[in-house]
């Protein structure tokens, strides 16, 4: 944890931490403290005045009934992009981690989504599935199926799902490759000398010995989906159509910027807060019980 | 390979020829669109194979004012912001780490845990607040209010930290002893040793920088303080009209191209980084 031998010096120490804790003072502390007592404030439409109102913010959103809805709405968004990134890039890997001949030029063009910036991810979407001119939506036409994120809610969902989900299986599909490589070969090839084949073992030794990643990624994922998505909606849906797509984060943003509720878009910035902190202790106390094989 | 299963190492290919097919389908349809002219990308059903247009759309978007702010100038914007962004992040955690792990001083830990704190607060969730102080500073359209909230960073002065705890003390006492000055024992044995997690760091945080959309999108009024990657969706809304389509889609191009090179030709150090970083 800590070195040995230490400098003796009185002032240069703080000299070396003063820039980034500055900056956190700054940026980080301030605005948080910020959030929270502007979440105690109720302000009126104007500006003119401003009331302390302890926990009204809060008990308003509890009792809102669109917020639930963009509580409930992030939650199975989250699980189903971390769902589905995930299952695809285990499968990925898992075939990627077989095959010795051009592993590398699958690995260089699976990461590839994770170098795309999220608003840029969801504009190559809005294109693909463009209500009247995108190339699957001309395909999805032929098979009989109606598309219009614009007008459909459902559908709108799915694509920021698809959107999301593709751009994170870049990520998951490097730790779980990491997380296979690591597995020693003599487990594997003690099991195909008993006789097991490549899915029993798959199931029997591989998938149970990488699941402390796929823990780790399951939390991260559900991370990225509750606060790194915010690009994506923005270009694919801006939360709509009616509120269908509004997550947490998009509802910070048009509540705050858009709607000019402070007192509110704080106390909802104090609630997402509080939802990073717990999902941060999570992964590092997982982090701390990292399985050694 | 464990055993020799040609059938089951054909279905795996396949099958991985496939997926990968279907992961990089988007961007292929956006590079194809690219190399249209407007007229074909009104056409159903649209072009999956190339067409001659792509340096005349590329003219076109450099020559213009036609979309707000000109393309070379978004794309100087964007490449200032990464570029402060990664290089402030690497400084500023790699001299706090330092004082952390070689110095005994009072409240360290207390700055040590501060640090940490700002990992638990991603500027999605606290951006009117933030928004409001660089307001106050006056930090408006500006290159430092683009780049200096998004800083600090704990995970950087993390990894430097674990990096510090593995070199040997006899080194610092070796350089302690032949009278060299703590800061010159950390310009000539720290950060040369430190060089390949700058290097993969670099890479994580230049794409980090580069793809940031909301705060650009909030501390940004005026057209030539964009960034290249929220250009995006002001092409997307303006007009009253379909967005010009091939012209956004050469733009998206552009605007991914230098954090795709950079992943692509220093993968073996982005990989590391990436997963060095988070665990």
């Amino acid at each position: 944890m800590h070195k040995r031998v230490h400098y003796n010096t009185s002032y240069l120490p703080y000299l070396l931490v003063a820039p980034q804790i500055i900056i956190t003072l700054l940026f980080f502390i301030w605005p948080a403290v910020q959030a929270l007592y502007q979440s105690f404030l109720l302000e009126d439409a104007f500006g003119l005045s401003t009331e302390f109102v302890w926990f009204d913010n809060f008990i308003d959103l509890y009792h809102s009934e669109q917020y639930l809805g963009s509580f409930a709405r992030t939650a199975f968004f989250s699980v189903a992009v971390a769902g589905l990134s995930m299952g695809m890039a285990l499968f990925f890997a898992a075939l990627a981690d077989r095959v010795i001949k051009g592993s590398h030029t699958y690995r260089t063009l699976l990461i590839i989504p994770y170098a795309v910036a999220p608003v840029l991810a969801g504009t190559l979407w809005l294109f693909l599935f463009n209500p009247t001119l995108g190339i699957v939506t001309y395909f999805l036409d032929a098979v009989g199926i109606d598309w219009n994120h614009k007008l459909n809610s459902s559908q709108a969902m799915t694509l920021v799902i698809i959107a999301a989900a593709w751009k994170q299986v870049s990520y998951n599909f490097l730790f779980f490759i990491a997380a296979m490589h690591s597995i020693p070969k003599s487990l594997i090839e003690a099991s195909a000398i008993d006789g097991a084949g490549p899915v029993h073992r798959f199931l029997t030794i591989i998938f149970p010995l990488i699941s402390p990643t796929t823990f780790f990624l399951l939390v991260v994922n559900i991370i990225y989906a509750f606060f790194d998505t915010f690009g994506i909606i923005h270009a694919i849906t801006a939360g709509g159509p009616g509120n269908s797509t509004e997550i947490l984060v998009y509802k910070v943003f048009n509540d705050g910027f858009v709607g000019l509720d402070l007192g509110g878009s704080a106390a909802q910035s104090v609630v997402l807060m509080f939802i990073v902190i717990v999902l941060t202790v999570v992964q590092f106390k997982y982090v701390e019980r990292k399985v050694e094989y | 390979m464990i055993e020799n299963r040609p059938i089951t190492t054909f279905v795996s290919h396949t099958v991985l020829i496939l997926g990968v097919a279907l992961i990089v389908f988007p961007i292929w349809v956006m590079i194809v669109a690219s190399t249209h002219d407007a007229l074909r990308l009104t056409q159903v059903p649209l072009p999956l194979l190339p067409g001659d247009q792509f340096w005349i759309n590329l003219k076109l978007l450099f020559s213009g004012k036609e979309f707000g702010a000109p393309i070379h100038l978004t794309l100087l914007n964007s490449l200032v912001m990464a570029l402060a962004i990664s290089f402030g992040k690497i400084v500023i955690s790699i001299i706090s780490a330092f004082a952390i792990v070689y110095f005994k001083f009072r409240f360290r830990m207390f700055f040590f845990w501060m640090i940490f704190l700002t990992l638990m607060l991603p500027v999605e969730v606290r951006i009117l607040p933030t928004y409001e102080v660089i307001a106050n500073f006056g930090m408006l359209d500006s290159y430092i209010g683009l780049s200096v909230p998004l800083i600090a960073s704990a995970t950087a002065t993390f990894m430097f930290r674990q990096t510090f705890l593995t070199i040997p003390d006899e080194l610092m006492e070796a350089s302690r002893i032949d009278g060299a000055s703590p800061m010159r024992f950390f310009i000539d044995v720290v950060v040369p040793m430190s060089r390949t997690n700058i290097a993969a760091l670099f890479v994580i945080l230049f794409i980090f920088g580069w793809n940031q959309y909301l705060w650009p999108l909030l501390v940004t009024t005026d057209p030539d303080m964009y960034t290249v990657v929220m250009s995006i969706k002001q092409m997307l809304e303006s007009g009253e009209s379909e967005p010009v389509w091939h012209l956004i889609m050469l733009t998206a191009l552009i605007a991914m191209l230098p954090p795709i090179l950079v992943v692509i030709f220093m993968q073996k150090i982005f990989v590391k980084g990436l997963t060095d970083s988070e665990k």
